[in-house]
């Protein structure tokens, strides 16, 4: 493996008194898939966060295809470009209709003509098969289709690396295999991925390696078949068995260690 | 225990809740009866008729009451409202920005002006501003001076109406846009901006009724005859005619105009609560 497309060395984020990342170190190479798995609160949406700095971490470093991210003179602007992100909510642009979607971003950020904006946001909606909705504004489409206009949008840009902040959590289950779907084949074609999800077929079948995150820290990290197929450590074997198997899952208390608030 | 009992027992005596239900309604409807009856004797009709509707007397005010009167009146308050718009605009992102003094100036300057009446700023405006710095001549006379005077009353309220439609736009908005390279600046003018003019759409169209009502205070800066709008031309022909025809004649075209914006506001808000549903 040549030099890591993503790298966080020692990684810490606290909000307030609430310390979310106790010391993170992670590498991804290039055109690998890594799926971040853990129970919420785990800070595994906080991890995804600060490799593109939408959350400031509190010490330690993050490079992205060798630049400093967490370099306070860095341009973050610029690096951004190169970084495409999902959200679990989508967030596409309410206003704009789906073309609008992908072509303002190209236009306003990277100064592409009307032209190109439009040829590449055709070729981008055409990958993640919603063409026809060329049209259509966000609120007329359905979670599955909203979040694909969102990977396109993402995509548009051209970017080197992807991250998913849970990108079928907020989905009705019959439409999570649609943006699977697109996102396997995303990872055939070789792209960077980073991707917090709770989709364990998806983790098994497409990732290089799974990280099991747990209080903050990773408990695990290795291929697929090995962390969710004989995982070493007792959290990550208690974390799968109630993912797995919920209905088979005791009443528990809380324990202190569940740092972060939900959905982080 | 015994309560419940209570409660589940068949009521024995005492009206039923139909039965005060008809006899509340019963009431209501005989005072207003009772008052309209009250009014039509009592009225003195014809006394009515000769000071408030007098045919030939509003037929001589027009055309001017809207060639001339309306038209003053629209355009004293849309200054009003443009120069409001712009200045309310960048007294919210002064709220909203990460510089204290900015947010602390902006703070100032809209409890000043919210906290003043309107007609104070007029008589600021129009009497103490060249009283204070002879020679100053504010550009465009007084069409300039209602646009300042209007702009400042309400640009303090537009720039909290401003403020909470930023805010209104989901967080998620912001971070999208930055994710995708956007600068702040480029986020907020192309992406969250739109989206909170549509939220605000409502309440900045019920700011330009106010101000379309405030635009009458033009009265107290000493206009002259073809300066005049609605109320100033209203009172002057009540004066001359001795007549108070006029003052009505002026007060319907005011409702001419707010009243279809009031009705386009509801239609606003209506879709809006649809959208969101």
């Amino acid at each position: 493996m040549s030099r890591p497309e993503i790298e966080v060395r020692g990684l810490h984020k606290s909000f307030g008194d609430n310390e979310v990342l106790r010391g993170i170190d992670l590498e991804i190479g290039q055109g690998e898939v890594v799926c971040v798995i853990g129970p919420s609160g785990s800070g595994k949406s906080t991890l995804l966060r600060c490799v593109n700095l939408l959350e400031e971490p509190t010490r330690g470093q993050v490079f992205v295809g060798g630049t400093e991210v967490t370099d306070p003179d860095v341009d973050i602007d610029a690096v951004r470009r190169r970084i495409g992100m999902v959200f679990q909510q989508f967030n596409l642009f309410p206003h704009l209709n789906v073309t609008e979607n992908l072509t303002l971003p190209q236009r306003r950020v990277l100064g592409r003509d009307k032209a190109t904006a439009a040829r590449v946001a055709a070729e981008n909606l055409a990958r993640v098969g919603l063409s026809e909705k060329a049209d259509a504004y966000p609120a007329s489409l359905s979670g599955g289709q909203q979040q694909r206009v969102a990977i396109a949008r993402a995509l548009a840009m051209g970017p080197e690396v992807m991250l998913f902040d849970e990108p079928t959590s907020a989905l009705d289950p019959e439409l999570v295999g649609d943006v699977l779907a697109v996102m396997r084949r995303l990872a055939e074609e070789g792209m960077t991925m980073m991707v917090v999800t709770h989709e364990m077929t998806f983790a098994r079948e497409v990732a290089d390696r799974v990280v099991f995150m747990d209080g903050g820290v990773i408990v695990e990290d290795g291929r697929p078949d090995r962390v969710i197929g004989d995982p070493r450590h007792e959290r990550t074997r208690h974390f799968l068995s109630r993912l797995l198997d919920p209905a088979m899952a005791e009443v528990e208390e809380e324990t202190s260690d569940q740092v972060g608030k939900s959905g982080t | 225990m015994s309560d419940t009992d209570v409660r589940l027992q068949p009521r024995k005596k005492g009206l039923t809740r139909r039965q005060k239900r008809g006899i509340s309604r019963g009431v209501q409807y005989a005072v207003f009866a009772a008052a309209v009856i009250a009014f039509a004797v009592t009225a003195d009709w014809g006394r009515l008729r000769n000071q408030f509707a007098q045919a030939d007397i509003a037929r001589q005010m027009f055309p001017d009451v809207i060639t001339l009167a309306l038209k003053n009146t629209v355009l004293y308050t849309l200054s009003g409202f443009v120069v409001g718009l712009v200045l309310g605009m960048v007294i919210a992102l002064m709220r909203l920005s990460s510089v204290g003094p900015y947010r602390w100036l902006a703070g100032v300057y809209i409890e000043i002006f919210r906290g003043l009446p309107a007609l104070l700023i007029f008589i600021f405006v129009g009497v103490a501003v060249p009283l204070a710095f002879p020679g100053t001549e504010i550009p465009g006379g007084t069409y300039g001076k209602v646009a300042i005077a209007l702009g400042l009353v309400s640009a303090a309220y537009m720039a909290e109406t401003i403020r909470a439609g930023i805010q209104a736009v989901p967080k998620g908005q912001t971070e999208a846009a930055r994710s995708l390279g956007f600068s702040p600046a480029r986020a907020m003018v192309s992406i969250i901006v739109p989206q909170a003019f549509r939220i605000i759409l409502p309440p900045l169209t019920n700011e330009l009724v106010l101000l379309f009502k405030d635009s009458s205070l033009v009265l107290f800066l000493g206009v002259t005859l073809e300066e005049r709008e609605l109320s100033k031309f209203g009172r002057d022909l009540a004066s001359t005619t001795a007549n108070s025809t006029p003052i009505l004649v002026a007060g319907l075209c005011y409702l001419l105009v707010t009243i279809p914006l009031s009705f386009v506001v509801r239609r606003m808000e209506a879709k809006a609560r649809e959208a969101i549903r």
